[in-house]
């Protein structure tokens, strides 16, 4: 509560400084599994996110009534209840994006970086600053998602967009024919999250 | 005949469709405990058992209870608290029984609860149709294909820490991703071993 940190830059700190997955190295499976395209990172990213935001907000509004002793089954059962809203809503609008993103959207329920904000922030700080620190962090998950998802379709499928109307092929048709298939495999999963995490911390050793 | 059908089935969920190399599942473990051969194999051996005692329970409550209540939308909620209470009479009993496995071990138990290999194995059984028996045989074998590759990477990583022609840059997470990203191509070669 009490922190100095003001208010824009608990916001912001999740999109590069604290970004949990390339700096953190938090939900590294969820990441892995659902940025074969940039429509499934993007969709990941928005369910994570939700979640993240609800659970923050409820988890500092009973902060003062959860005892010490049952904080984790309880914020466990928070988050369990929001991602079972998720799971049920993306099976009724977004039916396909749910077939393919699969088991890893109950898996929510245990991506580290949900209950590690839930015990490291929103256990100690106010509502606002919680809704902040969980719309923060989400969001620099889901920049992280695209940013893989969009490096892995182009390279292993040739496409960019596929799954929206907007669908096209940015090396055009010859590429698309024959791209890198190994890249939306899981081997190529492992390569681009292991070189792209490298590159930020060049960046982050230069500034 | 039914005996060949669960042989197969275990050598897929071991080799062909690896937890960690082609499912994703249970990476943060795979990355942050697999600095050491013994550790690695202590926390194998306390992941098989949770993950098979934890998909079977998983099962029995989805479909003699919930399912009967219409209350199938609760088994994220349900699954994951009987994980939580799993892990911890786990502890307890190893507590009891064994002080010094408990001493080995002691750290790495309650990160099982978040381990999402134990929780992937319980919904990925009721989301295949999976009947008692191949639970069980797909639990079994999915979390020892877990524990192979946790121990094979630990050898990995041990040497990969003294070598010193790593490029700075790349040292530590990095380096561990390309290792795995060519553990993964080199498991790729299973895919063709058994059809499921």
């Amino acid at each position: 509560m009490a922190s100095g940190v003001s208010l824009d830059r608990e916001f912001t700190k999740g999109f590069v400084r604290e970004n949990p997955l390339f700096i953190l190295v938090l939900g590294t499976c969820p990441s892995l599994a659902t940025s074969t395209t940039l429509f499934n990172g993007f969709g990941m990213g928005i369910a994570a996110t939700f979640v993240l935001v609800c659970s923050n907000i409820v988890i500092s509004l009973l902060r003062k009534f959860i005892p010490d002793g049952v904080r984790i089954p309880a914020f466990i059962v928070v988050i369990a209840s929001f991602v079972t809203m998720v799971d049920l809503l993306m099976e009724g609008f977004v039916f396909s994006l749910h077939q393919s993103l699969g088991v890893f959207i109950p898996l929510i329920v245990v991506n580290c970086i949900i209950l590690g904000r839930a015990e490291a922030f929103a256990s100690k700080n106010g509502v606002l600053r919680s809704a902040l620190d969980g719309l923060g962090m989400g969001l620099g998950f889901m920049a992280a998602l695209v940013v893989m998802g969009t490096i892995r379709e182009i390279l292993g499928n040739g496409t960019l967009m596929a799954g929206t109307p907007y669908e096209f092929a940015p090396f055009g048709e010859g590429f698309k024919a024959s791209p890198v298939l190994v890249m939306t495999l899981p081997p190529g999963a492992f390569l681009t999250l292991g070189l792209l995490m490298a590159g930020v911390k060049r960046l982050g050793e230069r500034s | 005949m039914e005996i060949a059908h669960y042989l197969q089935l275990v050598l897929w969920a071991i080799l062909v469709n690896n937890f960690v190399l082609a499912q994703f599942l249970g990476i943060c473990p795979f990355l942050g405990v697999s600095r050491k051969i013994e550790s690695a194999i202590g926390m194998s051996i306390a992941v098989v058992f949770v993950i098979t005692a934890a998909s079977v329970i998983c099962w029995l409550l989805y479909y003699t209870v919930l399912l009967p209540f219409h209350l199938g939308f609760l088994r994220t909620i349900v699954f994951i608290l009987v994980i939580a209470a799993l892990v911890q009479f786990v502890e307890m009993v190893i507590r009891k029984v064994s002080p010094s496995l408990f001493q080995a071990l002691g750290i790495y138990l309650p990160l099982i609860t978040t381990n999402c290999a134990v929780l992937g194995a319980a919904l990925l059984a009721i989301t295949k149709d999976f009947n008692f028996m191949k639970t069980l045989v797909y639990a079994l074998g999915s979390s020892i294909g877990f524990g192979l590759v946790l121990v094979l990477f630990a050898g990995i990583r041990q040497r990969l820490d003294i070598v010193p022609a790593v490029p700075r840059i790349l040292r530590g997470m990095p380096i561990a991703l390309v290792t795995s990203a060519i553990l993964a191509l080199a498991f790729l070669g299973f895919a063709g071993l058994v059809k499921m």
